[in-house]
């Protein structure tokens, strides 16, 4: 069977690769593309790990066929960053340690990026129901939501 | 194993046909690249339909509304009409996964994808929800309530697909609501969800009602037997109760860890009672 050829956008850079249909966007992320930011934790839609946007909203990579990839525009973990300019919420997170063993944190980041995007002065119930989908085994999420909180502050105040 | 991403309903129709039952359509894929991964299924073909324009629009249609059927959550639960309008369904949709299943997940695939569970579907049913098919044949409306035949299995024809649900225009002094109880608070399966969609009159008397059950039985249930106790009624306790046993009686559920059969149809009187209450409450607001 042929494989694929998807044309996309990752990161705002064009991007071809060529895929098996039951390859997903977080397979091709990470076996093809060298992207291992995002990871794979259940493979099913369940932890978060593999959060990225496409078009503008949060998905599970994994819950993504890499040919979808096809014209769309994707965002990951590895253009949250600019250059060596790190995020505000990523250096909140270094800043007030805000993980532990790390795993969760890529897609943490990105769905609190989008959240702040959304609405940059959420309440903490609103910050604990937009990351529910994103699931630690570390830290209790305590500090992840008050990272959050923290940096959403600071970037009303800049 | 194809992939397929067709610009309109013929071609998608076609593959399908073609595909001779091992087609799937892939909408927001939250449900299918699990059952994929876990190989419950294994499609010849997956026809992505998220190409496809009527699929993804939301129309105003007759003072109601027609979703495409793979608009997902989030897009649902940004349009102000229909969260005005139908603030029920909507949070029945929203109740589908997380923020990153929200962004994919769709109203569509949650019905076609059959579950007894599904907590979009009751709510559709107390919205007195159809959908668009479209097939060989041409097109046809059916009501939600006669899209899923058993667990996993719709009654669509081979080549068939939604393209949309039509949610009516809401009749003023009317207001609807989703409840389900789930073992967790959040990110579960309903072991009961249960939909109430009220029309009441100036004096508070009710003149319309629908309600949809779920995660009782194979398939969503519209209960008629509710609906003629709440009609009529101020609400009173007696009436509640009535709506309460109709569900009851209309429960024909599994026995799990997540709910023992007791515990699914006793909660599906409480949720009945509790729903109806907070429908009145949007019905006078």
């Amino acid at each position: 069977m042929a494989k694929n050829h998807v044309t996309t956008t990752i990161n705002n850079e064009p991007v071809e690769f060529l895929c098996d249909t039951h390859e997903t966007m977080l397979d091709v992320l990470r076996n093809d593309l060298g992207l291992t930011g995002s990871k794979e934790g259940c493979g099913s839609g369940d932890c978060g790990a593999c959060t990225i946007m496409v078009d503008g909203r949060l998905a599970c990579a994994c819950l993504m066929l890499g040919a979808e990839a096809e014209g769309r525009t994707i965002e990951t973990i590895e253009g949250m960053a600019s250059g060596e300019e790190l995020h505000p919420l990523q250096k909140k997170f270094v800043d007030e340690a805000a993980l532990q063993c790390g795993i969760c944190t890529p897609g943490v980041l990105v769905a609190a990026k989008a959240l702040l995007e959304r609405n940059p002065d959420p309440t903490e119930t609103e910050v604990r129901y937009w990351l529910a989908g994103n699931l630690c085994r570390c830290t209790g999420y305590d500090k992840i939501i008050r990272a959050v909180m923290d940096t959403a502050a600071e970037m009303r105040a800049n | 194993m194809r992939y397929v991403a067709p610009s309109t309903l013929e071609e998608a129709s076609a593959f399908l046909l073609e595909a001779n039952g091992t087609g799937r359509v892939l909408a927001g894929g939250t449900d299918l690249l699990v059952q994929l991964r876990a190989g419950v299924t294994t499609p010849g073909i997956i026809v992505d339909v998220k190409h496809i324009e009527e699929l993804m629009t939301i129309q105003d249609e007759d003072g109601g509304f027609r979703v495409g059927a793979a608009v997902c959550g989030q897009e649902l639960g940004e349009h102000p009409g229909v969260t005005t309008a139908w603030p029920g369904v909507v949070e029945a949709v929203e109740l589908i996964g997380s923020t990153q299943v929200q962004g994919r997940a769709t109203a569509g695939g949650n019905l076609c994808n059959a579950s007894p569970a599904a907590d979009s579907v009751p709510a559709m049913i107390a919205a007195g929800a159809t959908v668009a098919v479209y097939g060989p044949n041409g097109r046809r409306e059916l009501a939600v309530e006669d899209v899923p035949a058993r667990p996993g299995k719709t009654n669509l024809e081979p080549g068939e697909l939604i393209t949309s649900i039509k949610l009516p225009a809401r009749p003023a002094g009317s207001g609807d609501a989703y409840l389900r109880m789930t073992p967790r608070t959040e990110m579960d399966i309903a072991i009961v969800g249960l939909g109430v969609a009220l029309t009441m009159d100036a004096s508070g008397t009710v003149s319309a009602a629908r309600v949809g059950l779920g995660a009782v039985a194979p398939t969503a249930l519209h209960v008629a037997d509710a609906d003629a106790a709440l009609i009529g009624s101020k609400l009173d306790d007696e009436a509640l109760e009535r709506a309460a046993e109709a569900c009851r009686q209309a429960c024909n559920p599994i026995n799990d860890k997540r709910g023992t059969v007791e515990y699914r149809t006793k909660i599906a009187g409480v949720l009945m009672k509790r729903a109806a209450k907070i429908a009145a409450e949007r019905a006078g607001s």
